[in-house]
C-alpha cells in the first residue's frame, strides 16, 4: 500500500459489475498496471443490482470510500438496460449522503467498460489519495460517540 | 398483577408530539374497559404522579409500561432506565420510541446547531446576550439542574432493552386494542417482536389502490398536484407505502394522502429510506442520465422524504457529527 506520510490508508469497497468493470480490474491486475491496494472489489452481476443499502451499509462498516462502476449507457450493458437503474438510483444517494455529511469525494460512481483497464488502474489510484486527503470516516464511532 | 387481579399498567412520555396519548384516548369507549382491566400506576400526561412515585416502587412493579417518545435529552434516557427497572415488560409505544420518528430529524443536525437556530435565529428570537441553556445554575437557594440536551436522538431501544415494539404515529386504536388484549390474555409473542402490524405485508397490499408501477418524469409534493383517485405514487407523488409495514389499514391514501412511512421498514427491508430511494428511482421514466438526474432533482430533502420516521433508528442513524471520525 502507498503512504504519504499520515499512515492512513483509506478502505475503499468497490461494487464493479462483472460484464465491464470488472473485466477492466482484473485486466488490470493481470496486466501488472500499478494501483493501490486499497480496493476491495465486490463483483456484482450488474451495477443496477446495487442497492443504496450496500452503499450505507459499506459505509456503517468502516469504508472510507465507495466505488459503484459498471457498463456504459446506453448499450453497453449486457442486460440491455440494467445500468439505467444505476444512473437513475445514483443521483438520490449522492446526495442523500451529502445530507449525512459523508463527502462528495468519498464516493464515485461512473462507467468503465471491459476495455478501459487503465482508466479503472487510474480511478483507483486518484480515488485513493482523494480519499486519504479527507482522512478517515469512521462511522462505527459516530454511533458509538457518547453524550456528554 | 395487583391483588385485585388487574393488570399494573405505567405510561410514559419522552421526546414525543403527545399524540400517543392522544391514540390512547382515541380508544374511546374501551377506555372503559381499560380501566377495567387495569390500574395505571403512572401516567404523567394524563394524570398527576411524581418521578419518586416510581422511585419509591419495588423493582419489577409494574407490569407493563407503554413508553411513547424518543431519547432526546439526559431526563429521557434516565426515565427509560428507571421504567425498565420498574417494569416486567417494557414497550417501545409508537413511531418514536420504535425508531425516532420526526423528533429523529434533528438528527440532520447537533445540539450547538439546533441550540442556535432555537435561541439565536428564529426571527422572532431576542436573545441579545447569546444566552443558551445551562444544565446547572447557581441560584441564592442553592444549584439546580436541569437535563442535558443530546446531539443525537436515540430510540429507546437504543438505550434500554425492550421487550416489545407497537409502530405507527401513532399507533391505530385498534392495534393498540390488540396489543393490550394479548398482555391481557398472556399470549405474548416472542420477546423483540413488533406487535400491532403486519409482518408480511406493506400498506401497498392495504391500499385502496393497485400501483400499477407507471413511469413519471416528473416527482410532486402533494400540495403541488390535486391527485386523481389512483394511486399516488404513479401519480408521481412519492408515497412510502412500498418500504413500509402494513398496520393501520392505509390511513392515509386512503383519504388521498401519501403514505409517510410512520409504520416503519416493511419486511424483508433493512433500511426503509434506501428502499424507499429504490422505489423512487425504479419509476423514473429517464434514458439519458441528465434526463434521469433533472427528475430525481424534484426530491429536494432526501433523508426527509425517505427517512421521515425512522432516521435514529436507520443504518447510519444520523448527520456526520463534527469532530468524531
Ligand atoms: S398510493 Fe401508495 S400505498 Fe397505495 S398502492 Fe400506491 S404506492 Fe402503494
Ligand atoms: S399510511 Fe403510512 S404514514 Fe399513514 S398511518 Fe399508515 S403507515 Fe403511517
Amino acid at each position: 500500500m502507498s503512504d504519504n506520510g499520515n499512515g492512513f490508508e483509506p478502505r475503499i469497497v468497490g461494487f464493479l459489475c462483472n460484464w465491464c468493470t470488472y473485466t477492466a480490474a482484473d485486466t488490470a491486475g493481470v496486466s501488472r498496471m500499478k494501483q493501490t491496494a486499497n480496493v476491495d472489489i465486490i463483483r456484482v452481476m450488474c451495477s443496477g443490482r446495487v442497492d443504496p443499502t450496500f452503499i450505507l451499509k459499506a459505509f456503517v462498516e468502516g469504508a472510507d470510500g465507495v466505488i459503484v462502476s459498471g457498463c456504459h449507457p446506453p448499450g453497453d450493458c449486457h442486460y440491455s438496460t440494467g445500468n439505467f437503474k444505476t444512473f437513475r438510483r445514483m443521483p438520490m444517494v449522492e446526495a442523500l449522503l451529502e445530507q449525512y455529511g459523508i463527502e462528495k469525494g468519498r464516493f464515485h460512481w461512473g462507467w468503465i467498460s471491459g476495455a478501459e483497464a487503465p482508466k479503472w488502474a487510474r480511478l483507483v489510484n486518484e480515488f485513493t489519495e482523494q480519499v486519504r486527503d479527507l482522512g478517515p470516516l469512521d462511522w462505527k464511532r459516530q454511533l458509538q460517540s457518547k453524550e456528554d | 398483577m395487583a391483588d385485585n387481579g388487574k393488570l399494573k399498567l405505567g405510561l410514559y412520555w419522552a421526546a414525543s408530539c403527545g399524540g400517543c396519548e392522544i391514540a390512547i384516548v382515541e380508544l374511546r369507549e374501551k377506555i372503559l374497559d381499560l380501566d377495567a382491566a387495569a390500574d395505571i400506576l403512572f401516567w404523567p400526561c394524563a394524570m398527576d404522579f411524581k418521578y419518586k412515585d416510581v422511585e419509591a416502587m419495588p423493582d419489577g412493579h409494574i407490569d407493563v409500561c407503554l413508553f411513547n417518545g424518543a431519547i432526546r435529552s439526559s431526563e429521557n434516557e434516565e426515565m427509560a432506565h428507571l421504567l425498565r427497572q420498574k417494569s416486567q415488560v417494557l414497550v417501545a409505544f409508537g413511531s418514536c420510541a420504535h425508531e425516532g420518528c420526526i423528533p429523529g430529524l434533528g438528527n440532520l443536525f447537533d445540539r450547538q446547531s439546533i441550540f442556535d437556530r432555537v435561541y439565536l435565529e428564529t426571527p422572532s428570537t431576542d436573545n441579545p446576550d447569546s444566552i443558551f441553556p445551562q444544565t446547572s445554575y447557581q441560584m441564592p437557594e442553592g444549584e439546580v439542574h436541569i437535563p442535558s440536551f443530546y446531539n443525537t436522538v436515540k430510540t429507546l431501544g437504543q438505550v434500554e432493552d425492550v421487550d416489545y415494539f407497537v409502530p405507527g404515529c401513532p399507533p391505530q386504536a385498534p392495534q393498540i386494542w390488540a396489543v393490550i388484549g394479548a398482555i391481557l390474555s398472556g399470549e405474548l409473542p416472542e420477546k423483540g417482536s413488533v406487535v400491532g402490524a403486519s409482518a408480511t405485508k406493506t400498506v401497498c397490499d392495504e391500499c385502496k389502490y393497485d400501483r400499477e408501477e407507471k413511469r413519471v418524469t416528473k416527482f410532486y409534493r402533494p400540495h403541488e398536484i390535486i391527485a386523481e383517485d389512483r394511486c399516488l405514487f404513479d401519480q408521481g407523488i412519492i408515497c412510502s407505502g412500498p418500504a413500509t409495514r402494513a398496520g393501520c389499514e392505509a390511513r392515509c391514501t386512503s383519504v388521498g394522502m401519501p403514505c409517510r412511512g410512520c409504520y416503519g421498514p416493511g419486511p424483508n427491508v433493512v433500511d426503509q429510506g434506501a428502499a424507499l430511494l429504490s422505489a423512487v428511482a425504479s419509476v423514473v421514466d429517464a434514458d439519458t442520465e441528465e434526463e434521469a438526474a433533472r427528475i430525481v432533482g424534484d426530491v429536494l430533502d432526501p433523508v426527509g422524504t425517505f427517512y421521515r420516521f425512522g432516521l435514529p433508528a436507520s443504518m447510519l442513524h444520523r448527520k456526520k457529527l463534527e469532530g468524531v471520525g
